[in-house]
């Protein structure tokens, strides 16, 4: 009974930790902007197929991640630099619809590139499980935890303890004292724009091993961490993580007692739910920050 | 001429709120800028800062055109501005929002000045882990000053220092400018408070509508009764 419900919490956890990467990234850019950025997702699907390609084209593992990393910045990076900055007096809307095509593009490019079949990644660590308290976990669920972990320590480190993730934070608090300290906007958006697709790839790698790569492996990722963004209070860092796990964790409970079938509906019903009983979300805070 | 405007207009859309601006602020020398109400002061320094862009006209400083250069650019080059209600980040810490200030400059630098700052204002060092927004009117006030003069102004704008504080404040905050002057700082001053201004300042100008309507030095401005009957009240 209880290593029953282990077993879904673990699973739960394992994948809410995914969805906390993915709301983390729509929060940093969110954030800068108060753009939603709906290529997330893509950036998570970069993260995994990229991995997959350099891998079969020789490379050692943690090269290829790592390379997979880079290149999906650098795609992050461009994505702002040539599509979000020549629009930037445009209204948000407008930013978004771009982001929109954004992510078509980025798919139906992935799909050229590497056509539509499924990839599998090995895990890092083989796929032999690991048994706590009757529940087995699988060594990749250890990896996505353990690095998420990592994650979330290093991006608190840099937004509270370095002047650049200080001045990250001032923008998004009051950007006009933010220029008036000499803080260049452009700056700000293209770096958040790199941080949130380095979120994302690191995510699609973690999570490859166990929902496979393919071309459209984002779409479904990047809806549930942005249900996760929502949930969190959008724009707030810790409540996307905490809400992340949430999610996860409702969904496998469902899955899990219910039908795997009503899985992706959970998000869904919540998505709906906050926006109906507390549009700012569970820790969303109050709009009057500004002087 | 540390600045200098010529022909400088601004536009909201269609309204213009500046125009055909001409005015200058000599190397140690405190200006006032005068006005009522929607005059356009506020414009005017958010169009030497570079936040807003000119419509028409040029800002030279130190006898180069920065008429193009952005906000951030401006910072690095001296021009630093207090904003209009004060606009500090109100959820960081007293001593983020200084090193902030200080965010163009190099670290052994903001150190130097952050010394300098708890020096002039022990208040903001003794509340230096509270969050800003935490602090009063007047030692928000002092922080946005401190703030700016993190990132070391050659030329430092202020907009309304007094507004809205006690008048024991209001002095505190007049002495504060005088004392910056004197050091060697040039400063040119926005207030709707024109007694006080014009009286500490070297030169005044009057804003009326968007345009300059009246340029002399501080004590003949105060005398002017055009001056006193708009804005002084007398
Ligand atoms: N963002 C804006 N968009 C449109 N019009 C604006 C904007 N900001 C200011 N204005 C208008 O421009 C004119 C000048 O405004 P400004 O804020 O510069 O005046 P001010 O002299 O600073 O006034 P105050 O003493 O109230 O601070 C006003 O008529 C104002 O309504
Ligand atoms: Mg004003």
């Amino acid at each position: 009974m209880f290593a029953e419900f282990l077993q879904f919490l673990f699973s739960g956890i394992t994948v809410g930790a995914i969805y906390a990467l993915v709301g983390l990234g729509f929060a940093i850019i969110y954030n800068a902007s108060h753009v939603i950025n709906f290529a997330q997702g893509e950036f998570v699907m970069l993260g995994g197929m990229n991995t997959v390609f350099f891998i079969s084209v020789g490379m050692p593992m943690p090269v290829a991640m790592l390379l997979a990393v880079v290149v999906t910045i650098f795609i992050g990076l461009a994505l702002e630099k040539f599509a979000i900055e020549p629009a930037r007096d445009a209204s948000i809307v407008t930013l978004i619809i771009i982001t929109i095509g954004a992510s078509i593009f980025l798919r139906g490019a992935a799909q050229v590139i590497w056509g539509r079949n499924f990839h599998s990644l090995k895990p890092i660590s083989g796929n032999d499980p690991v048994m706590i308290g009757g529940a087995a976990v699988l060594p990749q669920s250890l990896w996505v935890l353990g690095c998420t972990i990592v994650i979330v320590i290093a991006l608190m480190f840099f937004f509270n303890r370095t002047l650049v993730g200080k001045a990250i934070v001032a923008s998004a608090h009051n950007p006009l004292a933010a220029r008036l300290v000499g803080i260049n906007p452009r700056f700000i958006m293209l770096l958040s724009f790199g941080l949130s697709a380095m979120l994302g790839g690191i995510a699609g790698i973690l999570i490859a091993p166990i929902s496979l790569a393919y071309p459209g492996v984002g779409i479904m990722l990047g809806l549930k961490g942005f249900c996760a963004a929502i949930l969190g209070g959008l724009g707030n860092p810790m409540g996307a993580i905490i809400a992340g796990l949430i999610v996860g964790i409702s969904e496998a409970v469902t899955a899990g007692y219910i039908s795997s079938a009503y899985k992706d509906a959970v998000a869904f019903i919540i998505i709906l739910g906050v926006l109906f009983f507390k549009p700012s979300g569970l820790f969303g805070v109050r709009g009057t920050e500004r002087v | 001429m540390l600045l200098a405007t010529s022909n400088l207009s601004c536009h909201y859309g269609r309204i213009q709120a500046l125009r055909d601006i001409d005015i200058t602020v000599n190397e140690g020398e405190l200006v006032a800028l005068v006005g009522a109400n929607g005059a356009g002061k506020t414009t005017l320094l958010r169009t030497i800062s570079g936040i807003e862009p000119a419509s028409g006209g040029s800002v030279q400083f130190d006898g180069n055109d920065i008429t193009m250069a952005s906000s951030d650019n401006r910072v690095k080059m001296g021009i630093v501005q207090v904003p209009e209600g004060r606009q500090i980040f109100g959820p960081m810490s007293v001593e983020d929002n200084l090193m902030l200030g200080g965010y163009t400059r190099t670290p052994a630098e903001r150190t130097e000045t952050l010394e300098q700052a708890y020096e002039m204002f022990p208040v903001l060092k003794m509340r230096r882990t509270s969050p800003a927004g935490t602090l009063s009117g007047g030692q928000q006030q002092m922080l946005a000053m401190s703030r700016a003069l993190m990132a070391r102004p050659r030329l430092l704008l202020l907009d309304e220092p007094s507004m809205g504080l006690a008048p024991l404040l209001v002095d505190e905050i007049f002495a504060t400018v005088k004392k910056l002057r004197e050091s060697g700082t040039t400063i040119f001053l926005v207030e709707q408070n024109a007694y006080m201004a014009l009286a500490i300042a070297d030169r005044g100008y009057v804003l009326e509508a968007g345009g300059i309507v009246l340029a002399d030095t501080g004590p003949t401005l105060l005398a002017n009764d055009k001056v006193k009957e708009a804005y002084l009240g007398i």
